[in-house]
């Protein structure tokens, strides 16, 4: 039976769900909110872990981090599965452009010898820094509290793990399989790496969602890639010819500029509640980013030599000026 | 175009491997069990994680290309339906009733295994393993919102909807998936994968989602079939890593056998408990029925489920202990369920009936060797007393299942005139049982199973007293609108009237 | 033999996959039901990336499969020429 029904006009009975009426009103949500909002069970949980019987399934006290309301989080991006999804394909459509484009005008081979080992070596170990990255944030996903902060945790786990596969391509792309060894051979045993590889493998054994939250998102990632594809790559490797490298990884610049915004909310969000988040988010940051700035160092100096100290204190600084905008003061 | 011929080409497996696996580093500045603290006191044995075999190699460039795709043709169908009145589509607005118990009951569980597929994202040594937890992580996410988008619509103008929140932590029969789901997420990585992976997915899944989402095709119902045929999608990956999994853990030691065949028995009966409910939807919810839930146990739960056990033989596992409960329960399981719900109707988010003529027709023939003779005599019955103006309300306190959390509607597996109750002491208490099956997952883990949260009891406990009106209140339910009898109802009349419009020139 | 199965959404795009499933797969039973495609085979379905290119007239990636895939059954094996389901027993 097929019926035309455009003409009707019926007047809806609510405009939304009661728990979403409670919140905002009885007015037509927005899907980010429906697919949001209290959509974690929150009481009645029947049974304690039995690989932490301490802990309820989902708990607030696992963090140090008090809010009254876990839904204050909320992501300015507003990204729900779908609008995530769609602007990673996105994104994806265009790297998979410029590899392509790369790829078949061998723009990778009209890199010097020096300039290509350079690149290798100074982005090809970072793919398991990602790789750390991801196992953080599916932690904070899994641990975490309340929908709205942790489907975004799960979301930048994924991105990183996209990351850590781009910067496979990439090392293949330049350097096939051997770059793939010599990057992880660096890694686990090359004396520049070792300091970054132990702030990961410590952030490993942080299990206060929150705190990993600063120790990853904050501290070290909003070092990492402004140094890395801004400094590195933008600012010293392309000018030598490496433009074919800042076309790779445009992923990743634009990537972390856009999730700075939602690692910036949700720290301001969470500051704001109390000068007892505050002063933890504050004691958090500068440890974790006093870390990450020593930890980047030699990786820096890898590519930028006796230079390398005054960017990433140029980029410290910087990122100070960033998290006094949210309110913590370093 | 590759000019380049000097590389050799890498294969599918051979690329996803360095760009997975290869990601992955032995850690040296802590130990592996300090990093992964949860993977060996459930006693599971694993000597090579590199043994795992990634059964679907998406890389996170493919999964985002085809997912968008799916996405878009999902939204674009949501949007025409809420845009057309695409509800009045439907055959009958009785059917909504399924879609009700279905986002109460159901999609607060896709979030649930979502959470706990992050855990095992980064509880997992293996990075094969880990990477698959971490695409079904947000395949369940990506679930749980398709669904509740695709019900929005149909709140705004159905009641029953509106307090899906509230169900699904304080509603009496929203207890049984979430007991389920919560008992997954208390369990450690190994058994989670059973549950979810293994039991939920792969025996299960397939009956909740394939003969259901054909149901809404047949009512008319586009929004729901195509978040259903779209989940689906997703589930052939994750039916696969719960195969992919048990056969590894069998592959590792053969000191995990049992411990692997305790879980298959556990789950196995849990997640059929849980069956029930659907079940109940495909016999009795849909106004056009695609198949019963008998034909569909047999295609999807006796059929693929018995290729599967064949299979797993030659690691020594065999059927799970309550296969034959389960098989004998068919032919009863939702004709009791569903006289438990109409009974109860007063305390359902959902609307129950009567079986029309038609309808026991069709039940009689699906069911030719108990409908008439158990059950037809006790709808004649029930419609009497309502012909009468004395409906059949039951408001008394029925026994819960200390395991399952079912009211114990159910009759002995070999006697259907006689319910079948068990029960145990433990420490002094009493509890009860549904079945042989739920008393044994008790006693396997009392100290677990004490804990469970009863909602009966809980409406007799202060602060509710065992007022009804301040139970409803709290649960969400509105009362003469959400509850009771399809026939007579708001979404009855609203519907009918709609639909008159819409075909009139009125 | 257990039967092995897939189901696939009825629709445009895989009219083509499902006729390339039925020239590789003689012993297979294809089930048109509401909305779904499900395909029964004996022990084992293999489908090929070549007679899929053949029916489509273009290049495929056997991935696309995921878009429209709705259940299995069987072990999957999965390379860039082929997607196949097979019990062991």
């Amino acid at each position: 039976m097929q019926i035309d029904l455009r003409t009707v006009n019926i007047t809806p009975r609510r405009q939304t769900f009661d728990h979403l009426a409670w919140r905002f009103g009885d007015k037509p949500a927005s899907r980010y909110q429906e697919g949001s909002y209290d959509i974690q069970a929150e009481e009645n949980l029947h049974y304690r872990p039995t690989w932490d019987p301490d802990q309820q399934i989902y708990d607030k006290a696992i963090s140090k981090i008090v809010m009254a309301d876990w839904h204050a989080l909320k992501d300015p991006r507003q990204y729900y599965y779908n609008t995530w999804t769609i602007a990673r394909a996105r994104q994806q459509e265009t790297t998979e452009a410029n590899f392509s484009f790369i790829e078949s005008r061998g723009l990778a081979d009209s890199m010097s010898a020096a300039l290509k080992a350079t690149t290798l070596e100074v982005l090809i170990p970072l793919r398991h820094a990602a790789w750390g990255a991801n196992m953080n944030n599916s932690f904070i996903c899994g641990y975490g509290y309340a929908a709205i902060f942790t489907q975004a945790c799960m979301f930048q786990a994924m991105d990183n793990l996209g990351i850590a596969q781009y910067l496979s391509r990439l090392g293949l792309l330049l350097g096939d399989t051997a770059a793939l060894d010599a990057g992880k051979a660096a890694w686990v045993d090359g004396a520049a790496w070792q300091p970054l590889r132990r702030y990961i493998e410590d952030s490993l054994m942080v299990r206060d969602p929150f705190e990993l939250f600063v120790a990853q998102n904050a501290a070290l990632d909003g070092l990492l890639y402004p140094l890395v594809y801004g400094r590195i790559v933008d600012d010293f490797l392309s000018p030598q010819g490496a433009s074919a490298v800042a076309m790779l990884t445009q992923f990743m610049s634009d990537w972390s500029v856009e999730t700075q915004k939602w690692v910036d909310a949700v720290l301001k969000t969470a500051a704001a509640e109390s000068e007892h988040n505050r002063a933890l988010l504050c004691d958090w940051t500068k440890a974790w980013s006093a870390r990450a700035a020593s930890a980047l160092l030699p990786v820096a100096a890898l590519a930028l030599g006796g230079d390398a100290t005054a960017v990433v204190d140029e980029e410290m600084a910087a990122f100070k000026t960033r998290l006094a905008k949210t309110g913590i003061q370093l | 175009m590759d000019m380049k011929t000097d590389k050799k080409k890498l294969g599918l497996k051979e690329k996803y491997k360095l760009l997975t696996r290869d990601l992955g580093w032995e850690t040296t500045y802590h130990t592996a069990d300090e990093v992964f603290p949860y993977v060996k006191y459930e006693g599971i044995k694993v000597h090579d994680w590199g043994k795992w075999e990634d059964p679907f190699r998406l890389t996170m460039d493919a999964y985002w290309k085809y997912q968008a795709e799916k996405e878009r043709k999902y939204y674009a169908i949501i949007d025409a339906h809420a845009q057309n009145n695409g509800h009045l589509h439907i055959t009958d607005a009785r059917y909504l009733s399924a879609l009700k118990l279905f986002v109460q009951a159901i999609s607060p569980g896709e979030y649930a295994a979502g959470k706990g597929f992050a855990r095992l994202g980064r509880e997992f040594p293996g990075v094969g393993p880990r990477v698959a937890c971490q695409m079904q992580a947000i395949d369940e996410i990506r679930h749980a919102q398709t669904q509740i988008h695709a019900m929005s619509n149909y709140n705004k103008f159905y009641n029953g909807f509106h307090a899906f929140a509230d169900a699904r932590d304080r509603m009496w029969y929203c207890s049984l998936p979430r007991s389920f789901f919560d008992d997954a997420l208390s369990a450690g990585p190994f058994e989670f994968m059973i549950a979810i992976g293994f039991s939920f997915e792969y025996v299960l899944t397939n009956l909740l989602f394939v003969p259901f989402m054909s149901g809404a095709a047949y009512n008319g119902d586009m929004a729901t079939v195509t978040f259903g045929f779209s989940a689906q999608s997703d589930e052939a990956r994750h039916m696969t890593l719960g195969l992919e999994c048990i056969k590894f853990m069998l592959e590792q030691d053969p000191d995990n056998l049992p411990i692997v065949q305790r879980w298959i028995d556990k789950w196995f009966w849990r997640g059929f408990r849980i069956l029930g409910v659907v079940g109940t939807m495909m016999d009795y919810m849909l106004p056009k029925r695609v198949m019963s839930w008998r034909e569909a146990f047999e295609i999807y739960g006796a059929g693929n489920g018995g290729a599967l056990f064949n299979d797993l033989a030659r690691y020594g596992v065999r059927l799970p202990l309550e296969w034959n409960d389960a098989v004998k329960a068919l032919d009863h399981m939702t004709h009791q369920l569903n006289l438990g719900l109409y009974q109860w109707s007063f305390g359902t988010a959902f609307h129950t009936g009567i079986p029309s003529d038609e309808d026991m027709a069709w039940l009689s023939k699906k069911y030719p060797d108990t409908f008439d003779k158990y059950y037809r005599p006790r709808w004649e019955h029930i419609k009497k007393l309502k012909e009468a103006g004395t409906p059949f309300v039951n408001t008394g306190l029925a026994k819960l299942c200390q395991v399952c959390q079912i009211p114990t509607p159910y009759t002995e597996p070999d006697d259907p005139t006689a319910l079948c109750l068990r029960e145990s002491e433990y420490k002094g208490e009493l509890y009860h049982f549904c079945s042989d099956g739920c008393q044994r997952i008790f006693h396997d883990e009392p100290e677990k199973y004490i804990q469970a949260v009863l909602p009966m009891p809980q409406l007799f406990q202060p602060p509710l007293g065992g007022d009804i009106g301040a139970w409803m209140n709290w649960v969400g339910l509105k009362n003469g609108v959400d509850n009771g009898d399809y026939d007579g109802s708001e979404d009855q009349k609203n519907f009918a009237a709609w639909r008159a419009t819409a075909t009139s020139n009125q | 033999m257990s039967t092995v199965f897939i189901a696939l959404q009825a629709n445009e795009e895989t009219r083509p996959i499902i006729d390339a499933i039925v020239r590789d797969n003689p012993a297979a039973v294809v089930n048109r039901e509401p909305a779904m495609v499900k395909i029964d085979a004996p022990g084992r379905l293999t489908i090929r990336r070549q007679t899929v290119e053949e029916e489509l007239g273009r290049p495929y990636d056997l991935q696309e499969l995921q878009v429209n895939l709705i259940t299995i059954s069987g072990h999957v094996d999965e390379d860039e020429d082929s997607f196949s389901l097979h019990w062991n027993s």
